[in-house]
């Protein structure tokens, strides 16, 4: 069979089983569609969870980035992970105690005003709809990869499936999907990570051989990473990084981040009761540790791998000659995300750090500039090439890769369209609507959402690349800051959380925009984004934390300036931070 | 004020204090030992690495998991104790 069919199989018999599941999934109520019906376990919830979360950035993106960055990059572990001890302390028991639907809903009522509302509403579909092309596009480029389709088709399939679970099924079909989903990837990722771990390590788990010894040469594998990586030029992987207050700042935006994201936060209101939120919270954070654990040991390993095969006698003998490279590296040629220009012409493959510290010693070995640019996406997509697994495991990694794509893609639209029929429509323009006809509604926002998250992948705006920064920039600056102190303030006001919301959603914008061009426009920077430019040396991507803590400096002193929210708001406060619903709100 | 609002208070209060102490963990694991805290325990080596360098890739989210379930359990015990669970 030819690794063609191999991977339909795959990615085909993984997609036959999402739709099996969305038709018995089927949502008959808006609460079904919203919240699943509120009776998905815990662990359930915990898998769901990890899908929903675990993007295509989390699958494919994340080893590469730690490969190159090395110790810099612990950031995006750290981040993405810290955020899920927030969650399960500051947000998810209360906002499921509170029992509505959306992040908007609790936003609009605690603090008593539509304008909140809608603020929470115009974040959380900036930050969502942002974040999902992402997704979109990743399902594109595995497709075309994969199945041999282009890029346009691959997506149109990738819409086509999301839609038929999304909207069939909302929230309850959602959720048994991205558990399916889950178990896909998990798969996916950890067995080609187990092989590579052994050829390096002898050690069976990779998180464990990621500090074992590198077998061939008897020393840490780490060691002799930082070895391989100094005689070419690179910084030590596990070099010390000297702009701390930037690593810090970048990390704390990540998580407050990570745990103000709307799809996020809607799937602890699933659960039966708020105890099960905790545990829920605890069990996600597990189901995404066991790929996070296993990341930077794909990571550091890859990386080695890569400099071996390129450096086969080792990093101070000649490199491999162009003609006798590996099959792998020709198949991922031909996408051009592996490069490769004989700059001084001597039919092999120079692969170093073309940095001035280096220069000297380059010339020296008549090398006349690096000649291999490599994607770190391939990192995930190539390694069962790479360690020379058998083709199945390639049809597991497209499957798998697709499912973190889609997965994350279809919490997102229900985020989306949640805020639309049930914020907007429901809300503010018609609230008497029945259940059935908000039902419908639902529907038609999401066949809406998933329609323009096709097109905005189909043409991504110049600035896909940066719109993580912006989902996450505007998660930890605007909803984050509200939704903990509509919890654990009873003082801040309406007046005082829009003017918070504004001032951390702008000043973030601002601080972005300064740096990567207004409103993403190229050209329009007003710096160039370099570390020199920075204030204070802090990055555009860790602004994030600073425009929260802007929200919350504004939203407290404009609170206490005006008058406190009235009494039945301080109840309502009151109730959510007791589970069993009684509180001060029933004061006998 | 009646004894279930005192009761509730110290509920609440308690809640404080334990999420309190375990962002103190939170952060000291995270940004603490894993950035900058790094220098000063990097005499202290671990399979090839220092110990902040396993902090950063490993130990943290080892952390944040041992945290994550401490506080469910320690909560739901909580509750239980003020008899405020559902």
């Amino acid at each position: 069979m030819d690794q063609f069919t191999i991977n339909l199989l795959f990615v085909g018999g993984s997609f036959a089983l999402y739709f099996g599941i969305a038709f018995w999934a089927r949502a008959g109520s808006t609460k079904e569609f919203y919240v699943a019906g509120g009776g998905v376990h815990p662990v359930l919830n915990g898998m769901a969870t990890a899908a929903d979360w675990m993007s295509a950035a989390s699958f494919i993106s994340m080893a590469g980035l730690i490969a190159a960055g090395g110790y810099a990059n612990s950031t995006y572990l750290m981040g993405w992970t810290g955020g899920y001890v927030l969650l399960a302390m500051l947000l998810a028991p209360y906002l499921r105690k509170f029992g509505k639907f959306t992040v908007p809903d609790f936003i609009g009522d605690r603090f008593y005003s539509s304008t909140a509302r809608l603020v929470a509403v115009a974040c959380l579909i900036i930050a969502s709809v942002t974040y999902v092309i992402g997704q979109m596009t990743g399902a594109g480029v595995a497709f075309s990869r994969f199945l041999e389709v282009d890029n346009n088709t691959g997506l149109l399939i990738a819409a086509v499936v999301v839609f038929f679970y999304a909207v069939l099924g909302g929230m309850k079909g959602i959720t048994y999907t991205q558990v399916a989903q889950y178990v896909v990837l998990i798969i996916a990722y950890t067995i080609p990570a187990v092989f590579i771990s052994l050829q390096l390590t002898d050690t069976f788990i990779p998180a464990i051989g990621l500090f074992s010894n590198h077998t061939e040469s008897g020393i840490p594998l780490l060691q002799k990473l930082d070895e391989v990586v100094r005689e070419l030029g690179f910084r030590d992987y596990t070099a010390d990084v000297d702009n701390k207050l930037n690593m810090v700042l970048f990390t704390l935006s990540l998580m407050i981040g990570t745990a103000g994201l709307p799809h996020v936060i809607i799937r602890f209101f699933t659960v039966p009761k708020v105890a099960d939120a905790r545990w829920s919270a605890g069990w996600a954070l597990v189901f995404i540790a066991l790929l996070y654990l296993t990341a930077p040991a794909v990571a550091s390993m890859a990386r080695l791998n890569l400099l071996t095969t390129i450096y086969p006698s080792g990093p101070t003998a000649a490199p491999i000659e162009y003609a006798e490279r590996p099959d792998w590296v020709q198949t991922w040629e031909t996408t051009g995300l592996i490069k490769f220009d004989d700059k001084n012409g001597d039919g092999r493959v120079q692969f170093y750090n073309d940095v001035p510290a280096f220069k000297d010693e380059a010339t020296a070995r008549g090398w006349a500039g690096n000649e291999l640019t490599v994607n770190g996406d391939i990192l995930v997509l190539a390694n069962p090439e790479i360690a020379n697994l058998p083709g199945w495991v390639v049809g597991l990694i497209a499957a798998g890769g697709l499912a973190a794509a889609l997965s994350t893609a279809a919490g997102l639209l229900l985020a989306i369209s949640s805020a639309i029929s049930h914020d907007l429509i429901k809300g503010s323009i018609n609230p008497n609507i029945s259940d059935k006809g908000e039902l419908r509604v639902a529907r038609v926002s999401m066949f809406v959402a998933i329609a323009l998250a096709t097109y905005l992948g189909m043409n991504p705006p110049g600035f896909a690349a940066q719109v993580v920064a912006l989902a996450f920039g505007i998660a930890a600056a605007s909803i984050f800051p509200a939704l903990m102190m509509g919890i654990f303030s009873k003082r801040v006001n309406s007046t005082g959380a829009v003017a918070g919301m504004l001032a951390g959603l702008i000043s973030t914008l601002v601080y972005i925009f300064l740096f990567l061009g207004w409103f993403f426009i190229p050209g329009t920077a007003s710096f160039a984004n370099t570390p020199d430019n920075w204030w204070f040396g802090i990055s555009p991507l860790s602004f994030g934390a600073i425009g929260a803590v802007i929200n919350f400096v504004v939203a407290f002193t404009v609170s206490s300036m005006t008058a406190p929210p009235p009494k039945e708001i301080q109840d309502l406060v009151e109730s959510v931070r007791y589970p069993q619903g009684a509180g001060g709100a029933v004061d006998h | 004020m009646s004894d279930h609002s005192i009761n509730a208070e110290k509920y609440w209060q308690a809640n404080l204090r334990l999420i309190l102490g375990s962002l103190v963990v939170w952060a000291l694991a995270s940004y603490g030992c894993a950035i900058l805290l790094r220098p000063m325990l990097s005499g202290i080596m671990i399979g090839g690495a220092d110990l902040g360098f396993w902090f950063a890739q490993q130990g943290s989210i080892l952390v944040f998991i041992v945290l994550t379930f401490f506080y469910a359990w320690r909560m739901n015990k909580l509750d239980e104790e003020f008899g405020l669970q559902e």
